[in-house]
C-alpha cells in the first residue's frame, strides 16, 4: 500500500491537525495520528517524528492550546485543543488547499 | 505571546525537556500497545515504535527548539559555560574580578561625588531657570566679608531687586551659624538668613506649616523660622506639634513656622541648612540691635533670581552690567577714600547660572575630584590591560580546542561570543562588586572631608546617572578586556594553531608581542600613577614641615562668647583681665594670651599702611593685622627678634604701639631696624589716621592658611583698640595634650558666668584640617598608585612566566648542552628589562603631562619634580625585576631532563 511520505504532506500537516482537532475536540498526538490514518483509510500516514515539533510550533503560534490529562488507561497524556485563532487559521488553510487542489486538478486534466 | 513564552522557556528548559520526554513516551507506549495487540512481541514492538518515531533525541531537540528562543538559549549556555570556566580557575577569577571591582568602584565613587558636588542641580523647581548675581573679576569692594559666596550689601540688594527687569522674582540669602546652647560649649546650627520671597523664588513648599513670606521680612520684623527636615528629625524627633514651639536664639524665642521637605538642603552644595530666618532677624539678633543692613560696606548677601520666560543668562548679564554704574553710585560707602571710591564705581555685576547652587566644596574640590577620576580611570585601564593579558594567556592554552572547533565548522561569531561572554561575566561581577564598593567609598570620602567645624552634607543617593555611568564603564571594560583576546584566538589558521600548541619555540610570536605591548602599557601607566602619588605625598610633606612661625603642638585656642550675658562695655576690659588671671592658674597651662585673630582660623583683617611720615591715604602698601595681649609671642612660640612684647604699661591712654614681623619691616621700612619708627593706618574719611610706634620685631608667621606666602603682619595691643566685641579669644600653651586642660577651663569660665559660651580649637587640629585636601590627594593617589604597581607587577610576572613556560624546552636544551644557569637567568631578565625600559620611557613622557594637570595642587614642588621621577622609576624597576626574577630562577633551577621528556 503506497504511503504518503511526510515531505509531500509538509504544507498540509497543520491543515490536517487543525481539521482533526475541529472534528474530534481535544486529542493527544497519538490520537491525531490514528485519526488521520483511520479517516483517510490508511492513505495518509503522518510521519510521527514531524508531528510533535509541528504541534509545539502551533501551540507557540497560539492556534492550539494544551493540557495534561489522565487517559482511560491511566496514562498521562498531553491533550491539544483548538483555539479561536486556530479556527481562523484552519479556514485560511482550507481555502489555500482548495485553491491548490483545484489548480493541480486543472493542470492534470489539461490535454 | 509566542516570543514571550519562548523567552520564558529558556529559563525553564529543564521542565520543558521533561514534558517533551513525557509526551513522546506516551506516544511510544500507545504505539507499543497497539503493536502488541496486533501480535508483536513487546521487545519488537518497542523497537518498531522507536523506528517509526525516527531519531528520538533529534525529535526531542527539534520539538524543544520550537519552544525556545534559540539564540537566547545559546547565550544562556555560553554563560553557564563561562561560569564553569571561571570556577575552574578561581585564582584568575578572583584577581580579575577584584581588580576590576577596585577600578570600577573607585571610578564610580569619585563620579558619585563629582555628580553630587558639581553636576547635580538643586532639588528645586526648574533649577535651570535660576541665576546668581556676581561681580566681575578684579572688582574692588573693601569692607567686611561674610562667607565666600557673599556678594552684595543690603543696600545693593534692594537696588537690584527694585531695578532689575529680567527676573520674574529675585531673592537674597546669607549663611550664618547659630549657637543653640545657653552658655558652655556651643551647640551649633547651620542657619540661613533669607529674604521674604526666597522660598517662592526656589519654588519649594513646606512639608509642614508654611515657608517664610515677604510679610515675615518686613520693617517691623516679627520673625519666625523654618526648619530643615533633618533638623526637625534630629532636634524634635519629627514631632508634628513642633509648629507650636519656638527656639531660643541670642536670648530671644523665635517661633517655628514650618518644616521643609527632606530633599531640600538649601542652596549650598556640601552644606545642609538647619533653620532659616528672614533677613530682618539679623538686626534683632545683632549685639548692637543694628545688624549688617545698616553698614554700607558689609558684604553679606548672595542673590538668586528666577529668569522670566525668554530671558537667558546672557541677557541677564547684559542688564546687570547696564545697571551696575547706577547701583554702585547709590550704594557707595561714604567712608571710602577718593581713589577707593573711584575703583568701586567701576565695579560691574553679571549673571551666572545658579541651578546647581553655590558651593565652597565645589570651588575647593572640583579640580581634585576630576584629577582623582583620571587616576581611578588609569587604574581601571591597567586592570583592563592586566585582564586582557590573563585572558590572552588562557586563550592560548585553549588555542588547540578552538582550532579544532573551527576546523569542524563551528561559526567564528559563535566562538567569539563564547569568549566574550567570559569577559562579560568578569565585567559584570566586577561592576556589581564595584558598585557596592563605591557606596562605602564615597561615604568614607565625605566623612574624611568633614571636620568638627564643617560637617559636609553631600547627597549621595544612587540615581540613574550613577547607574548609567557604572553600566557604561562595565560594558566598556568588557569590550576592552574581551574583544582583543577573542578576536586574536579565532583568527589564527587552525592548522598552525594545532601544530603550535605547546610545541614550537617561535610560535605565538604575534600573540606574545601583543601581550608585551599590554605589559608595556601597564608599566607606563602605573609609572604615571606612582609618580603622581609621589608628587602628592611630597607636597603634603612639604606642607607638614612648613615653617608656620609658631609651635602648634600644645596650643589651644579658647573662644569665649558672652553676648547672652550682656556685660556692659566698660566692664569688659576688667572681665578679660580676670579671665586671664583665673585661666593662668589652671594646672597644665604654661602661659596664655589674648588675641583677636588666631592664625589659620580663617578670619582676617587687612588695610593700607604708610611708613613713618607717609599717610596711609597716599600709600600703596598694605598689611594684615591682629590684636594681641601681653605674652602672646611667648605663648605662640614666635621668637621676638628685637624690642619688647606688649606689657601692662600699654593701656588705652598710653601712646599707640605695635609689634611688626620681618616681612612688614622689609615692606614698609625697607628692612631697616623698625624699633622706634612709626606707621600710619587708614581711617574712615574725615577722621585722622592713627599712628603707631613700633616697639617690637618678631619672626614671620603664617596668617590665613599654610599654603600662602608670608604676609606683612602688624600686631596691635588689644587694650588700645576699640574692639570691645562681646567675645574674646585666648591662646593657651599647655604642658601636655590640650585636651587635659579643657575641663579646668570650662569650670573656671562657668564660675565667672554660666551662660558664657565656650569653644575649643587645638591649633594642631586646625592645622591638620587646613591640609585636608592635600591629605586626601596624597592618601588616595598613594593607594591607587600602590594598586596600579601591584597590577603591573602581576602582569609582568604573568608574561615572563608564560615566556618561560613556552621556552622551557629551549632552556632545557641549553642547560643540557652546558649553559650556565646564570646565563639562563640573564636571558630571561633581558626580556623583562626590555619591557620595563619601554614602559618607563613611555611613562616618563606621560608623567610630564600628568604633572602639569596636578600643578595647581602642589606645594613647594615643580610639576616635573626630578626626585619623584627618579624614585618612581627606581621603585618600579625594583619591583618589576623581582617579579621577573622569580620565574627566571625557576626556569634555571628546573631539571632539564624533565623539560625535555615532557616534549
Amino acid at each position: 500500500m503506497p504511503k504518503s511520505r511526510n515531505d509531500k504532506l509538509q504544507g498540509t500537516l497543520t491543515l490536517l491537525v487543525l481539521r482533526t482537532l475541529k472534528s474530534r475536540g481535544s486529542l493527544h498526538g497519538y490520537g491525531i495520528c490514528e485519526h488521520i490514518s483511520r479517516v483517510s483509510g490508511d492513505l495518509l500516514q503522518l510521519e510521527e517524528g514531524s508531528l510533535y515539533p509541528a504541534l509545539h510550533r502551533m501551540e507557540q503560534d497560539g492556534w492550539i492550546s494544551s493540557q495534561w490529562e489522565i487517559t482511560d488507561k491511566g496514562r498521562k497524556a498531553k491533550f491539544y485543543t483548538m483555539s479561536p485563532r486556530g479556527e481562523e487559521q484552519l479556514a485560511d488553510e482550507n481555502e489555500t488547499w482548495s485553491r491548490l487542489a483545484r489548480g493541480v486538478t486543472r493542470v492534470l486534466r489539461y490535454s | 505571546m509566542a516570543w514571550l513564552d519562548r523567552w520564558r522557556n529558556v529559563f525553564r528548559a529543564e521542565s520543558l525537556n521533561r514534558e517533551i520526554e513525557d509526551e513522546l513516551q506516551y506516544h511510544l507506549a500507545e504505539t507499543v500497545d497497539r503493536l502488541v495487540a496486533e501480535g508483536m512481541s513487546e521487545q519488537n514492538a518497542w523497537r518498531a515504535a522507536r523506528l517509526r518515531l525516527g531519531n528520538y533525541s533529534a525529535q526531542k531537540e527539534r520539538t524543544r527548539d520550537m519552544n525556545i528562543a534559540t539564540w537566547l538559549d545559546a547565550t544562556r549556555a555560553d554563560f553557564l559555560y563561562g561560569i564553569r570556566q571561571l570556577r575552574l580557575d578561581p585564582g584568575f577569577a578572583t584577581i580579575a574580578i577584584l581588580s576590576l571591582a577596585l577600578g570600577i568602584g573607585g571610578n564610580t565613587a569619585i563620579f558619585q561625588l563629582i555628580d553630587a558636588v558639581c553636576l547635580k542641580n538643586l532639588p528645586v523647581q526648574n533649577p535651570e531657570e535660576l541665576v546668581a548675581v556676581d561681580f566681575e573679576k578684579g572688582s574692588s569692594r573693601p569692607g567686611v566679608w561674610y562667607g565666600r559666596s557673599a556678594a552684595v550689601s543690603s543696600q545693593q540688594w534692594e537696588l537690584i531687586r527694585d531695578q532689575q527687569r529680567v527676573f520674574r522674582s529675585v531673592a537674597a540669602w546669607s549663611p550664618d551659624r547659630f549657637n543653640l546652647a545657653d552658655g558652655g560649649e556651643p551647640r551649633m546650627a547651620e542657619g540661613l538668613y533669607v529674604s521674604g520671597d526666597f522660598f517662592e523664588v526656589l519654588g519649594v513648599n513646606a512639608l509642614l506649616g508654611r515657608t517664610l513670606t515677604v510679610k515675615d521680612d518686613s520693617a517691623a520684623c516679627n520673625p519666625g523660622m523654618v526648619l530643615s527636615y533633618a533638623f526637625w528629625q534630629r532636634e524634635f524627633a519629627g514631632d508634628p506639634g513642633v509648629l507650636q514651639r519656638s527656639i531660643r536664639l541670642g536670648g530671644r524665642a523665635i517661633p517655628i513656622l514650618g518644616v521643609m521637605p527632606a530633599a531640600f538642603f538649601g542652596v549650598q552644595v556640601g552644606n545642609q541648612f538647619d533653620l532659616a530666618l528672614p533677613l530682618c532677624a539679623d538686626r534683632l539678633l545683632a549685639n548692637d540691635q543694628q545688624g549688617r543692613a545698616r553698614i554700607p560696606f558689609s558684604w553679606w548677601l548672595s542673590i538668586l533670581g528666577r529668569l522670566k520666560p525668554g530671558e537667558t543668562v546672557a541677557s541677564a548679564s547684559a542688564q546687570l552690567r547696564t545697571l551696575s554704574p547706577g547701583i554702585m553710585q547709590s550704594s557707595l560707602p561714604p567712608a571710602y577714600q577718593p581713589d577707593t571710591a573711584k575703583r568701586f564705581l567701576q565695579n560691574k555685576m553679571f549673571a551666572v547660572e545658579g541651578g546647581s547652587g553655590f558651593s565652597r566644596l565645589r570651588d575647593d574640590y572640583e579640580r581634585p575630584l576630576w584629577l582623582l577620576m583620571a587616576i581611578t580611570g588609569l587604574v581601571l585601564l591597567i586592570a583592563c590591560a592586566n585582564l586582557a593579558n590573563l585572558l590572552l594567556a588562557r586563550a592560548s592554552v585553549r588555542e588547540r580546542e578552538i582550532a579544532i572547533r573551527l576546523a569542524i565548522g563551528a561559526s567564528r561569531s559563535r566562538l567569539v561570543r563564547q569568549l566574550l561572554v567570559e569577559s562579560l561575566l568578569v565585567a559584570l561581577a566586577g561592576s556589581a562588586l564595584g558598585m557596592l564598593l563605591a557606596v562605602s567609598l564615597s561615604g568614607a570620602l565625605v566623612a574624611f572631608l568633614s571636620t568638627a567645624d564643617n560637617s559636609l552634607f553631600v547627597d549621595l543617593t544612587l540615581d540613574w546617572r550613577i547607574l548609567g555611568f557604572t553600566t557604561v564603564l562595565g560594558v566598556l571594560t568588557c569590550l576592552l578586556v574581551g574583544l582583543l583576546p577573542a578576536w586574536r584566538a579565532t583568527h589564527r589558521a587552525p592548522v598552525a594553531a594545532m601544530q603550535a600548541a605547546g610545541r614550537s619555540v617561535t610560535a605565538g610570536n604575534r600573540q606574545s608581542s601583543l601581550r608585551r605591548m599590554l605589559v608595556i602599557t601597564q608599566v607606563s601607566l602605573s609609572f604615571v600613577l606612582l609618580f603622581g602619588s609621589l608628587l602628592f605625598v611630597r607636597s603634603l610633606q612639604n606642607l607638614l614641615h612648613i615653617d608656620s612661625g609658631f609651635q602648634a603642638d600644645g596650643l589651644l585656642t579658647v573662644n569665649l562668647d558672652f553676648s547672652s550675658v550682656s556685660y556692659p562695655k566698660e566692664r569688659r576690659l576688667a572681665l578679660w583681665r580676670e579671665m586671664q588671671d583665673r585661666l593662668s592658674v589652671i594646672p597644665g597651662v604654661v602661659s596664655l594670651a589674648q588675641a583677636s585673630i588666631t592664625p589659620l582660623s580663617g578670619s582676617s583683617w587687612d588695610g593700607v599702611v604708610g611708613g613713618d611720615a607717609t599717610p596711609a591715604s597716599g600709600s600703596t602698601k598694605s598689611a594684615f593685622f591682629t590684636e594681641v595681649g601681653p605674652g602672646y609671642f611667648q605663648t605662640m612660640g614666635t621668637p621676638l627678634l628685637a624690642g619688647r612684647e606688649f606689657n601692662d604699661r600699654d593701656t588705652s591712654t598710653s601712646p599707640k604701639v605695635a609689634i611688626v614681623d620681618e616681612i612688614f619691616a622689609r615692606n614698609i621700612f625697607g628692612g631697616a631696624n623698625p624699633i622706634g619708627r612709626s606707621f600710619h593706618m587708614t581711617a574712615d574719611r574725615g577722621k585722622p589716621e592713627p599712628v603707631y610706634e613700633v616697639v617690637g620685631l618678631v619672626r614671620r608667621s603664617k596668617y590665613g592658611e599654610l599654603r600662602e606666602n608670608f604676609k606683612p603682619l602688624a600686631y596691635f595691643a588689644i587694650v588700645q583698640t576699640n574692639n570691645l566685641d562681646p567675645s574674646a579669644t585666648f591662646v593657651l600653651r599647655t604642658a601636655g595634650p590640650p585636651v587635659q586642660v579643657m575641663d579646668g577651663v570650662k569650670a573656671t569660665i562657668a564660675a565667672l558666668g554660666p551662660s558664657i559660651g565656650i569653644n575649643f580649637h587645638p591649633l594642631s587640629v586646625q592645622l591638620q584640617n587646613s591640609l585636608l585636601r592635600d591629605r586626601l590627594m596624597a592618601t588616595l593617589s598613594a593607594g591607587f598608585g600602590f594598586l596600579a604597581v601591584l597590577l603591573a607587577t602581576l602582569g609582568l610576572y604573568g608574561v615572563i612566566s608564560y615566556m618561560v613556560a613556552q621556552r622551557r624546552n629551549e632552556i632545557g636544551i641549553r642547560i643540557a648542552l652546558g649553559a650556565d644557569r646564570s646565563n639562563v637567568i640573564r636571558l630571561i631578565l633581558r626580556e623583562a628589562l626590555f619591557l620595563l625600559g619601554c614602559g618607563l620611557a613611555m611613562g616618563n613622557i606621560l608623567a610630564l603631562f600628568a604633572g602639569k594637570a596636578a600643578a595647581t595642587l602642589l606645594f613647594g614642588l615643580e610639576p616635573h619634580d626630578v626626585v619623584s621621577l627618579m624614585a618612581a622609576s627606581l621603585l618600579l624597576a625594583l619591583i618589576a625585576l623581582l617579579a621577573s626574577y622569580l620565574p627566571a630562577k625557576k626556569a634555571a633551577d628546573g631539571n632539564p631532563m624533565a623539560a625535555l621528556r615532557n616534549e
